[in-house]
């Protein structure tokens, strides 16, 4: 009765908690401007399907990859015994599927048993490549700090899930045989249970066994609870954040329909420019571009909480490459910082506090947004389709619209553009001279 | 031989309207390199007694830089200004040699009103050889050599254009070759993003060195491209690692019509 009692608080505080803070994410990710990304919903579902549930894009880098599925397959395959952890806490059953189950539950359980192996060999092998090897898209200076601790706490946690699931295991394995003369069966822990708990009384195994019982489903609410505040809530975004996937070719840059308002007005000869907005039209002026976190769109700001700062973003982008200081990593980790720390003022000063720092300036610098060459790397690159890039050209538009600030020669190619149709100093009279030269 | 450039004003005045027009570009009309891809193109292109005509004088930047600056105002202005004159002459199919024009034209005009189908020169020339149009000459200029093909972002990522390039490759008498980096993994030349135009921010390298050494690396004789300012990158990579005596950096426009001996 007491720990159906004890499991219930569990059960309900962390699952409040991490609503409470999934909603908070919600309202800040409903900060960004609007796009819609409802479209075509056959393809979404079919990008969905192959990009996140199958993690195609991950296979361009097979050893990562398969160490990554291991550990994917081992956490949802996991999800069928946590049903009947959660039930067996709340009636306070024991294994409460395997007389049904019978010779499946023995599968089932095996099954998990041995993924759950492979994603402890997979976790020790990411331990060392974060720590031991240094791969060095893990250990670059943006994750100095709390990133680099943050990539190996869930490292740890995922060590002692595991921990917890053969101690269960491996003690009712050796309770069931000193109680009924029988192995469950199960592949690892019929190894295991004799291997480490052989020879202890009934009521020692028993403890031992209500330590991994307890000691896994408390590790399973702490995780949950940690993902809202760590890079590892892709777990959950990587799903709707592939089905909002942009379909339209990388190289389109989105149309600003504000502009092409006022470039219509300057091109038609009838327009009056004197003329008022039409009745019940939205008068606050946009800001061109993006200066801070509410100018981005919400998908833009929804990438910032799906990155798991993995890094081939960065360790395939141009300029990141030859040493300048532009990582695409980055730009998603400090819009991820920003928006948290924007969301928060919003909640705790009201909705139109402002708190005089900005995204472009405070987080990214002028120098990072301009060294990209748009060449679409790490969007490439990117396992669950974030996409940099329009971050990227958003902070340049708020730049160049809004403060004219941008290098000299990118004034002077403009100008160019204006005055002779093309980016170099030529006349236009002399477009066709190539056609009668030798 | 002296090329037959057809103007869509002089097209108009006969009463005629071109299959395609050839939207030839910035870099195309007036950089010393790209105008010989242009004319190797315009070769090709009479050759197989294709119909299309130019805008000449009329053609202005597609904008691109500009988009990709940051710059929508002046990106637009241009759009528009040249959706009026592309309508004007009722355009339907684009063929252009720069994949910066052609992802513009194609992807980003359609929204302010102009929409064409705008294909690669690649795409094209690999259509004329499928319908027997034109003819390669066989153990010609290519034969034994190495030729590796850097894919240009905006064509091959932006754009998904990957295999027409390498066709056309493999129909001389060469090996075709590949970086380590090639296709939707390629590495930019570091061009695009309208770093064209500017000085690049502080490194310890430039990309273009980087590309190069990529493409170096793979012993080809030469280094196949499929736009200008590519090409002008890595002409200077490979002028800056000193080899120019032994690697060419070429279009692959220029590979077809020295192949078919125009």
């Amino acid at each position: 009765m007491l720990s159906t009692i004890l499991f219930l608080i569990l059960l309900i505080g962390g699952i409040g908690f991490f609503g409470w803070n999934v909603m908070k994410m919600r309202s800040n990710i409903n900060l960004g401007r609007g796009i819609n990304r409802t479209d075509n919903r056959k393809e979404r579902w079919k990008t969905m399907t192959l990009v996140a549930l199958g993690q195609k894009k991950m296979f361009s880098r097979p050893i990562p990859a398969l160490l990554h599925l291991a550990i994917y397959a081992a956490f949802v395959i996991t999800q069928i015994e946590l049903i009947e952890i959660f039930i067996d806490g709340i009636v306070g059953s024991h294994r409460m599927f395997r007389e049904s189950l019978g010779g499946f539950y023995t599968f089932i359980i095996s099954f998990i048993e041995i993924l759950s192996v492979l994603a402890l060999i997979a976790t020790f092998a990411f331990l060392s490549r974060r720590n031991l090897i240094k791969v060095p898209r893990l250990n670059m200076k943006e994750m100095n700090g709390w990133p680099k601790m943050d990539g190996n706490m869930i490292l740890f946690m995922e060590l002692i899930l595991v921990t917890c699931i053969f101690t269960m295991n491996g003690a009712d394995e050796m309770m069931h045989i000193a109680e009924t003369g029988q192995s469950y069966g199960f592949t690892i822990s019929s190894f295991i249970g004799p291997l480490f708990f052989d020879g202890l009384s009934i009521d020692t195994l028993h403890v031992i066994e209500r330590i991994g019982w307890w000691g896994h489903i408390i590790m399973v609410f702490t995780f949950l609870n940690y993902l809202p505040y760590s890079k590892h809530f892709h777990i959950l975004l990587a799903f709707p954040n592939t089905w909002y996937s942009n379909l339209e070719a990388k190289g389109k840059f989105t149309n600003m329909e504000s502009v092409t308002n006022e470039v219509k007005l300057m091109m038609d000869p009838n327009a009056d420019p004197y003329a008022a907005p039409p009745e019940g039209a939205d008068v606050t002026p946009q800001r061109f571009g993006a200066k801070d976190v509410t100018d981005l769109t919400w998908k833009n700001l929804m990438d910032s909480y799906t990155c798991t700062e993995c890094g081939r973003c960065t360790s395939s982008c141009p300029a990141n490459i030859t040493g300048k200081l532009l990582s695409p990593r980055k730009i998603m980790m400090a819009t991820r910082d920003r928006l948290v720390e924007v969301g928060d003022n919003k909640r705790k000063n009201g909705a139109d506090f402002e708190d005089g720092k900005s995204l472009l300036f405070d987080y990214i610098s002028e120098e990072e947004i301009w060294a990209c060459t748009s060449c679409n790397a790490c969007v490439e690159e990117c396992p669950i389709n974030i996409d940099p890039l329009s971050i990227i050209i958003d902070l340049r538009r708020y730049l160049v619209m809004e403060e004219s600030k941008m290098p000299t020669e990118i004034a002077g190619m403009t100008t160019n553009i204006e005055n002779n149709g093309a980016p170099w100093q030529f006349s236009p009279s002399d477009r066709l001279n190539w056609a009668n030269e030798d | 031989m002296s090329l037959i450039v057809p103007t869509m004003a002089e097209m108009m005045a006969k009463g005629e309207s071109p299959e395609y027009l050839f939207w030839v570009g910035c870099s195309g009309s007036f950089d010393y390199r790209a105008k010989k891809i242009t004319k190797a193109l315009v070769k090709i292109l009479n050759e197989c007694k294709v119909s299309f005509a130019v805008l000449g004088t009329e053609e202005s930047c597609t904008g691109d830089p500009a988009k990709r600056a940051g710059n929508e105002f002046t990106f637009q202005m241009q759009a528009m200004m040249n959706i009026q004159v592309l309508d004007g002459y009722e355009v339907k199919k684009i063929v252009t040699a720069c994949p910066h024009c052609l992802n513009t034209l194609k992807n980003e005009y359609p929204e302010l009103g102009g929409t064409y189908e705008v294909i690669h020169h690649t795409q094209l020339i690999q259509e004329l050889i499928n319908q027997g149009k034109l003819t390669l000459k066989d153990g010609g200029t290519f034969k034994g050599k190495k030729i590796t093909f850097h894919d240009p972002c905006y064509l091959g990522r932006a754009n998904n254009i990957f295999e027409a390039p390498r066709n056309l490759i493999q129909k001389l008498d060469s090996e075709l070759v590949e970086m380590k980096n090639c296709k939707s993994k390629g590495l930019c030349c570091g061009a695009g993003g309208a770093q064209m135009f500017k000085e690049a921010e502080k490194g310890n390298k430039e990309i273009n060195v980087e590309r190069t050494e990529d493409a170096l690396e793979t012993k080809a004789d030469i280094i196949a491209t499929g736009c200008p300012f590519c090409n002008t990158m890595m002409t200077d990579g490979v002028k800056l690692a000193e080899k120019e005596s032994s690697v060419e950096v070429l279009d692959v426009a220029e590979l077809i019509a020295q192949a078919a001996d125009l």
